[in-house]
């Protein structure tokens, strides 16, 4: 049986399922609404598992699932070396967010990461502590950050809410996914126009730690069905 | 290779060392997170393993040996004091790959106000000897000749600051210094901020832009964008300046030749004289000492990217296969005990070999 991990609620999971009935698959819920249980057609001998999606990244590098659609943020930031842990069969085309760094609007001072870590040393200097940055992107904006030699941050953890951080005293400055912007604004906040840390969309993932044995012929004609290229390690 | 093999290894090099004088010492292995953070910043993280303590909060699984003997012998050493360590040290690994995340490292440090150079040679000498048998290229390097460059520069005291900051992250370093030169135009956002500080006062633009938010008050904001108006007054740091750093950065030669490259540097950059003398007197000190010192390979931005906090000579010792991480390093690291010293310091220089390596390679041999 072949697995295939899809969030299980809300526009993600809706869009999912779209995009695969535009190729022939059609993906359902199962029982009574909010019942995490699927079915698929048009094709024998897959699974399908509805889960969170913040989940599938961890699922697809356990092997417990043989393919995941999940956001290409969330596989970075959670899988070490997600090259080597999934691969990557087909971007969907939605889902579109960037993980973008912001910083009060009222920083007239601040509008690129030179000014960011330049305002970084001055807030270390007059406060003893080094600036708060709060995010759920721990590994993707502490390698970007590294990577551009920024210093004198702190990252802090948030999991939801994150815009409001700023206000409420708890971060300096945010590290979130945004589409429209809005929400920043709404919190008085501001991008800075050389931070894109990552643009994220919905990705089709394969695990190559799982087990493919059968499911390898299962995966050979879905590739077919959906148009997509057949990874290479899934026979051997 | 077998941890028995390892740490048999490990007992002769500790033996080594203490029979160079050192006394041996013993550090906790949780550490508080908080210091290393300070030091190292967040990059810090990416590299040790993190843990929470319900009564002493955030505590690290040590990474290296450096700052709990640097803060035990600030607190309560003996002066003029020399060290030696044997124990594991842990390394998160973020990538797959040959990289330890838990090895044995022995070490080797002295607290010496007296004659830095020979204190150099000396642990260099030692390093040396005792890997001698490994056939190990040497590299070395001195930072100090960088930061006396930066210091020495014709510009305003905040680049210089901005600069110092930066001198252990290379691309960064790299982008400020062609912006302090004029080499790199400053961002178009910095030109417009600019233009509407000449006709409004810094204070009324935060204003206009929205409510004040989170901790860096107006007074801060006003504060840097004053700097930014003089940083765009003052001239930029001189092409013949810009070029020297260039060079320093890019030098690479045998110690003989890149004496001889600095000393005409400095006839024209004065303010790294001092820092090449030192070096001389380091390759005089090792030379007294039997060494080839003039063949040794030397290059000026060695340890320039490392996460240490060494601020004048650097070593380090690899093996043939480049995949191996070095056998050993070390280095001048005068600044850390300022730092954490609170308001009290020693010159200090000292180096780590993993044993688990020095096996691995007796073993191919």
């Amino acid at each position: 049986m072949l697995k295939i991990g899809v969030p299980s609620k809300g526009r993600l999971m809706e869009k999912t399922f779209d995009w695969f009935n535009a190729r022939g698959i059609a993906m359902r819920q199962t029982g009574a609404e909010r019942e995490y249980s699927g079915a698929v057609e048009g094709i024998d001998g897959v699974e399908l598992v509805l889960l969170s999606a913040g989940e599938i990244p961890r699922e697809l590098a356990a092997g417990r699932i043989h393919l995941g659609v999940t956001g290409s943020d969330l596989v970075r930031d959670k899988l070490a070396d997600w090259q080597t842990q999934v691969a990557e069969l087909a971007h969907l085309g939605f889902g579109h967010a960037d993980l973008i760094i912001a910083v009060p609007a009222c920083w007239i001072d601040v509008d690129t990461l030179d000014d960011l870590d330049a305002a970084a040393a001055a807030f270390r200097a007059a406060h003893g502590f080094r600036l708060r940055i709060a995010t759920k992107y721990h590994r993707l904006v502490r390698e970007f950050l590294t990577a551009q030699g920024v210093a004198d941050y702190q990252l802090v953890d948030s999991q939801g809410a994150t815009e409001g951080t700023v206000k409420n005293g708890t971060a300096e400055a945010i590290a979130d996914i945004t589409s429209s912007g809005e929400t920043l604004r709404a919190n008085h906040l501001k991008i800075l126009s050389d931070a894109l840390v990552h643009s994220s969309q919905a990705v089709l993932f394969a695990s190559r730690r799982a087990e493919w044995g059968e499911a390898a012929g299962t995966l050979a004609q879905l590739v077919q069905k959906l148009d997509v290229a057949e990874p290479e390690f899934t026979r051997s | 290779m077998t941890k028995a093999a390892i740490r048999a290894e490990a007992e002769t090099l500790f033996a080594a060392f203490q029979a160079a004088g050192a006394l041996p010492v013993e550090a906790d292995i949780l550490l508080p997170a908080g210091t290393l953070l300070d030091l190292y910043g967040e990059d810090i993280r990416a590299r040790a393993y993190v843990t929470a303590d319900p009564l002493r909060g955030e505590m690290m699984l040590r990474p290296d040996f450096t700052v709990p003997v640097v803060h035990a012998h600030m607190a309560h050493g003996a002066d003029p004091a020399r060290y030696t360590y044997m124990g594991e040290v842990f390394r998160r690994q973020e990538h797959f790959g040959p990289r330890a995340s838990e090895y044995l490292q022995v070490g080797f440090e002295i607290f010496d106000r007296a004659e830095p150079e020979a204190a150099d040679a000396e642990v260099f000498a030692l390093f040396s000897r005792l890997l001698a048998p490994l056939g190990l290229k040497a590299a070395t390097g001195d930072i100090g000749i960088l930061l006396a460059a930066v210091r020495g520069l014709g510009t305003t005291e905040r680049r210089k600051a901005a600069l110092l900051r930066h001198v252990w992250r290379p691309k960064r370093f790299r982008a400020l210094l062609d912006r302090f030169a004029g080499r790199a135009p400053a961002p178009e956002a910095r030109l417009q901020l600019l233009e509407r500080l000449a006709t409004g006062s810094a204070e009324a633009l935060i204003e206009a832009a929205g409510p004040v938010i989170g901790l860096r008050e107006p007074a801060d904001i006003a504060a840097r964008a004053a700097a930014l108006i003089e940083d765009a007054e003052a001239a930029p740091i001189s092409g013949a300046e810009a070029g020297m750093l260039d060079e320093l950065l890019t030098l690479e030669d045998t110690a003989a030749a890149a004496l001889e490259r600095l000393r005409a540097i400095a006839a024209e950059m004065p303010a790294i004289a001092t820092s090449v003398d030192r070096f001389a007197r380091r390759l005089g000190a090792l030379e007294a000492r039997g060494m080839d010192a003039a063949t040794l390979p030397f290059a000026a931005s060695h340890g320039q990217s490392t996460l240490e906090y060494y601020d004048g000579f650097v070593f380090s010792f690899h093996a043939a296969n480049p995949a191996l991480p070095p056998v050993a390093t070390g280095g001048r690291y005068d600044a850390l005990t300022a730092v954490l010293g609170q308001g009290r310091s020693i010159p200090a220089v000292g180096g780590v070999i993993r044993p688990g390596l020095v096996a691995q390679l007796k073993g191919t041999l």
